[in-house]
């Protein structure tokens, strides 16, 4: 196996991010982010690498992890889907979203397309109610959905027609 | 009919300026005017003049602001550390996401001034994982004030020196809770700390610590320009100003809407959300994020949006996420969201909230599928009870008093369920 190792860049960044701090120790967070931008999720092995750079103990790194969400324990697909269904999301249509991603992807909540493209996620409000129903996209918010946008979204990723986030998200803010 | 003119309003005055989270714009509408005037002042002053202001925080505790900065120790020796909380994460509330992409200098410029107020020299700003796109405005932003002298050593030919450092959350809604996000900051789990001590005396890494929500900090630039008086003269008895509301839910216009302290809820929802979907009878109303007890249509009428009213009313103004429910939509179901979410968010610590969380789903959930009794309306209600006042911080009371406040406002749509075994609103899932 090769050595786990961030890159030339990514050290860089490294440098840059634990100055910001008082101690390594809080530095953690967005080390785990860039750790995660490397290599896609959070294995045991990278939580070695970061912890020995940080000088933490590995417990402390793997338990810090595992608390938050967002940081990925096991790979996800090319597009993680995030679908939020609280209160306000669940009144304006969240649950037919969800029957979108079964019907065109046979996805249901924690699970990955064979394909590797789609992970699907059921989350908490992502603060964005007031353009429910909303899914994050990696990243990215698609707000206002609904059935047929959702599904079009869908169908365009699938074919790796990625600009259809882009026009999706647009305007939606301005 | 009270009601906020547009010419009057404090925190969204600009929101209509294009390229506002540009440094340059921002300075041509006035921007960094009130940092200078502050650095002009002794802190103390600046302390004062909040004080004078009433502002009460934003986050959805309501905390005196200038009492809280009077707390902080002066002479721990310690650095002092200013929390910018933009974890944002209570159901409901997107106000402080649409500050930060919209006007991000004026936050930064809020910081800069509250910093000196207290003497500190170090200012994070803790954002929710999810909101990048907020985060990567700030950071240019940050960046933009850095090197027009707002930021960094020396600021406007001062002493003062501040860094100010964007923090990204990854996905916790406990991180909102000030001490929450004071471990997670120091690169923990996200789990609070019991109170005493209080951050501003000991908080992050055992230094004196100020934690302010986004839309607080936001306020204080106009506050040092205008005075104390000139906010106060705002608002009502006890709470003093103006407020963003998110509203969102079966509204015509849902989104975020600055309103002075003490106007009416009904008009609120009639006048800037533009009133019910489809003419649709309202059922409910979650005023202050998921966390406040719902309100009856009845109790809407006579509602005002200030603490005083909300509290006569058994609930709270909270972060003002204000949720509006019609008639036709089952509220069981939207109950078991909410039971799920604290669930799910709880940290763990606590056997009360760890255990009490999941009951309270567990029963909830039975109801609306079907599997609910009677006797499952007393247990919510016992298990809602024992949950209150005896955990570390509120997330176990933020879980326990909504569902409480549903279960007892509207018992006849769970009992429905109940008799019927089954959802009268038919299941989708
Ligand atoms: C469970 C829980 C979640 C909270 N979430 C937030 C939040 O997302 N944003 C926030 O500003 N305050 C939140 N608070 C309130 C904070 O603990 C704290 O009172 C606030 O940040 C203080 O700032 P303020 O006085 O300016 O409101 C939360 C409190 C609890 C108990
Ligand atoms: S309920 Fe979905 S974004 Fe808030």
């Amino acid at each position: 196996m090769s050595s786990t190792e961030f890159t030339a860049d990514r050290k860089e960044r490294f440098k840059t991010i634990v100055a910001k701090y008082e101690q390594p120790s809080c530095a953690l967070l967005p080390v785990l982010y860039l750790a995660q931008e490397q290599w896609g999720y959070l294995s045991s092995s990278v939580l070695e690498y970061v912890a020995g750079l940080l000088g933490l103990p590995v417990a402390h790194v793997a338990s810090t992890a595992s608390f938050y969400v967002m940081l990925k324990k096991k790979p996800t697909g090319k597009y993680w889907l995030q679908l939020c269904n609280n209160v306000s999301c669940t009144m304006l249509g969240s649950e037919e979203l969800l029957a979108v991603c079964k019907e065109e992807l046979g996805l249901e909540p924690n699970q990955t397309t064979g394909d590797g493209l789609f992970t699907l996620s059921c989350v908490q409000c992502l603060g964005s109610c007031g353009t429910a129903p909303v899914v994050q996209i990696n990243d990215d918010y698609v707000e206002n959905l609904n059935p047929s946008l959702f599904r079009k979204l869908l169908q365009r990723l699938k074919v790796g027609d990625e600009s259809v986030i882009g026009e999706m998200t647009k305007e939606m803010h301005s | 009919m009270k009601r906020l003119d547009p010419s009057r309003r404090i925190l969204l005055a600009d929101m209509e300026t294009k390229g506002l989270a540009d440094c340059k714009v921002f300075e041509s509408r006035g921007g960094y005017q009130a940092l200078k005037k502050a650095l002009s002042m002794p802190p103390k002053d600046i302390i004062e003049t909040v004080k004078k202001s009433g502002l009460r925080g934003r986050g959805g505790a309501g905390f005196p602001t200038g009492n809280k900065w009077g707390f902080v120790p002066q002479n721990s020796g310690k650095p002092i550390f200013l929390l910018c909380n933009a974890d944002e994460s209570e159901p409901g509330t997107f106000k402080d996401r649409l500050l930060m992409e919209k006007n991000p200098h004026r936050l930064i410029e809020g910081i800069a001034i509250s910093s000196f107020a207290v003497n500190s020299h170090k200012a994070y700003i803790y954002i929710r994982g999810e909101y990048a796109k907020a985060a990567s405005i700030l950071e240019r932003a940050v960046e933009q004030a850095y090197s027009a002298g707002y930021l960094g050593k020396r600021i406007l030919g001062s002493s003062f020196d501040l860094e100010l450092v964007v923090h990204r959350g990854a996905g916790a809604y406990i991180c909102g809770e000030e001490t929450g996000l004071i471990s997670s900051l120091e690169g923990k789990k996200g789990q609070p700390k019991l109170k005493p001590p209080f951050p501003a005396v000991s908080g992050f890494l055992g230094c004196p610590t100020v934690v302010n929500n986004v839309e607080t900090l936001f306020t204080v630039p106009w506050i040092v320009e205008h005075g104390g008086e000139k906010y106060a003269a705002y608002g009502t008895e006890q709470s003093k100003g103006t407020k963003l509301f998110s509203i969102s839910g079966w509204v015509n216009k849902p989104g975020v809407y600055e309103e002075e302290l003490g106007a009416s809820l009904k008009d609120f929802i009639e006048y800037y959300a533009g009133g019910m979907k489809g003419g649709a009878k309202l059922k409910a109303v979650i005023p202050g994020g998921s966390s406040t007890p719902p309100l009856t249509a009845e109790e809407v009428e006579k509602a005002t949006l200030d603490m005083e009213s909300m509290a006569k009313l058994g609930t709270f103004l909270g972060s003002g996420g204000i949720i509006v429910i019609p008639d036709q939509l089952c509220l069981v179901k939207l109950v078991e969201r909410i039971a799920e979410f604290y669930w799910d968010e709880s940290c763990g610590q606590c056997t009360p909230c760890r255990e009490g969380t999941g009951w309270l789903y567990k029963m909830v959930a039975s109801i609306e599928h079907g599997n609910g009794k009677e006797v499952t309306l007393e247990d919510i209600k016992k298990t809602g009870r024992n949950m209150m006042g005896v955990t570390i911080c509120p997330l176990s009371d933020a879980a326990a008093m909504p569902i409480l406040g549903f279960v007892q406002k509207f018992p006849d749509e769970f009992l429905e369920h109940i008799r019927a075994k089954r959802c009268p609103y038919g299941e989708t899932h």
